[in-house]
């Protein structure tokens, strides 16, 4: 299943947060969307999900997703969203109770995408004893269970540490090189960028347009920390957003 | 470091970083009781208290001792146990629902929310009048009372906490297409629980000041209606008794609450 979005803009009152997007989705691909803070990045990320109506264009699924997918549009959010009274396990039979999963068949799925996320041991944990990167294993764990057709990664990352950043980013290449899936991931961090996407779109400043989309075709298995080619384009992407950001920054003083 | 004269000052780093973190000091609120109760025997014993002012701690046990012994102390509080099981619940069970509404639907928030707002500032005892020819004398009228006396600040808690629900938890719940009954049920309703639970400890201490009040109307048997007796023939032992009984009510349903508390917000930090 494919996502394309023709000329979508979005307005919150008054201010116009995102101009004209038009994007294509391509199954199996990873497209990250990198921008400055307040470009609408986030905003774009809830409209292709349907959490929120764009103002003008319209976003399309093309093609059936496929039929053993319970929920094909599945967020992975940057604060985790898991239920804190709720244990690991409970957290992902949540998502799944509602599509008349029970016993022995939401054993079987639970059992599975813990053991995809390395989890198998904390099932019966609470949140509130979880890392933070224990969490976000959690959240992509239950989004796994619905065997999504597009993940939405709204700044996935961002509530880490470095090293559990790192850690995970090789997780995520992992689940994708082990069964491909197709993901927009937000993020204002270049590294993850270069890292994960297989194109990466570059916005500018409120109200947030594309500037550039950057093809990259290294597979995502070959792209280790000191990789000079990555090196050398997230320098680019750097180049590209650096004004932006600066006055992006700027505007935030005088809004 | 270069080596400096010796007349140099060396002492530790100040410690400023003490307090402001309440630790749980298991006797101490009981010695509070002690010491009260003994300085108070004190002064009677030695007549620095009159008898009029104070009675003896001592005489107040004796007297609780034979209500306990005639089995009136059952009697009453059987009485005023079930007035007050009767009318919380119906006041909290209509409270928590009305707050949810309120929490969730628009509509009824417009409309209720200045209904509440004009009701909660209302001393619900002045209505027992009123209620006495709505409900009639008998337990009727105190079942009302209590109700309406536990529910308006239990919709006031309940729909604070269903707001206080972390919306990115909602969102969530969207995002995964589950069903609106299993938003409220599933997220809504835990989320709000703890704010719900403390809004409870104030209904329930309400409903007990109100359950004295309904009993000093039209009521043979009671706490209530014995603390009234006792103050009419002024009789300071047994209005204390039945003071001490009310106080011993309220500490053992704020540890009731206290319990569910414990057992339902295990996941809280």
């Amino acid at each position: 299943m494919d996502i394309r979005l023709t000329g979508v803009s979005h307005f919150y009152d008054k201010v116009e947060v995102l101009r004209d997007i038009s994007l294509d989705i391509p199954s199996g691909k990873i497209v990250c969307i990198v921008g400055p803070s307040g470009c609408g990045k986030s905003t774009l990320l809830r409209l292709i999900g349907g959490l929120e109506q764009p103002s003008a264009g319209e976003i399309l699924q093309i093609g059936a997703p496929p039929a053993e997918c319970l929920n094909p549009l599945t967020y992975i959010f940057q604060d985790f969203a898991l239920l804190p009274w709720r244990t690991v396990r409970g957290n992902i039979s949540l998502v799944l109770e509602d599509h008349g999963i029970r016993g022995t068949a939401a054993d079987d799925i639970i059992h599975n995408v813990l053991a995809r996320t390395k989890l198998s041991d904390f099932a019966d944990a609470l949140p509130k004893q979880l890392s933070g990167g224990m969490k976000q294993r959690v959240a992509i764990a239950r989004a796994l269970a619905v065997n999504p057709a597009v993940m939405l990664m709204d700044e996935p990352l961002s509530a880490l540490d470095s090293q559990t950043r790192e850690l995970l980013m090789d997780d995520l290449v992992n689940l994708w090189t082990r069964t491909p899936f197709t993901a927009v991931y937000v993020t204002h961090n270049l590294a993850e960028a270069v890292r994960l996407g297989h194109s990466i779109v570059v916005m500018s400043r409120r109200p947030g347009e594309i500037r550039e989309i950057v093809q990259l075709d290294t597979p995502l298995d070959q792209r280790g920390l000191g990789n000079a080619e990555m090196e050398e384009k997230q320098k680019y992407l750097w180049q590209l957003m650096r004004e932006e950001a600066r006055a992006a920054d700027a505007e935030l003083v005088h809004a | 470091m270069p080596e400096t004269s010796n007349t140099v000052e060396i002492r530790h780093v100040p410690f400023r970083g003490g307090g402001f973190a309440p630790s749980p000091r298991r006797w101490v609120g009981f010695a509070v009781f002690v010491i009260l109760i003994a300085l108070a025997e004190i002064g009677t014993q030695t007549g620095f208290i009159t008898p009029l002012t104070l009675p003896k701690p001592s005489d107040v046990l004796k007297t609780f001792g034979e209500l306990y012994s005639s089995g009136l102390l059952w009697k009453h509080l059987s009485v005023s146990l079930s007035r007050l099981v009767v009318g919380a619940a119906l006041g909290a069970s209509v409270g928590i629902a009305v707050g949810v509404m309120i929490g969730l639907f628009s509509y009824v928030r417009a409309g209720l929310l200045p209904l509440v707002a004009a009701l909660f500032p209302i001393p619900k005892i002045a209505l027992l009048p009123l209620f006495v020819i709505w409900f009639g004398i008998d337990e009727g009228s105190k079942y009302a009372l209590i109700a309406f006396g536990t529910f308006t600040p239990t919709v006031v808690a309940t729909y604070g906490a269903v707001d206080n629900v972390d919306r990115n938890l909602i969102r969530m719940g969207q995002s995964f297409n589950l069903s609106w009954v299993s938003i409220v049920r599933k997220i809504v309703l835990p989320g709000a629980m703890p704010g719900i639970l403390s809004g409870l400890r104030i209904s329930l201490a309400i409903a007990i000041i109100l359950l004295v009040a309904a009993e000093m109307l039209g009521a043979e048997y009671g706490i209530g209606a014995y603390i009234l007796e006792a103050g009419s023939l002024y009789d300071l032992e047994r209005l204390f008794v039945g003071v001490a009984i009310l106080s011993i009510l309220g500490v053992t349903l704020s540890a009731c609450i206290g319990m569910i508390e414990r057992r339902l917000l295990r996941w809280r930090v």
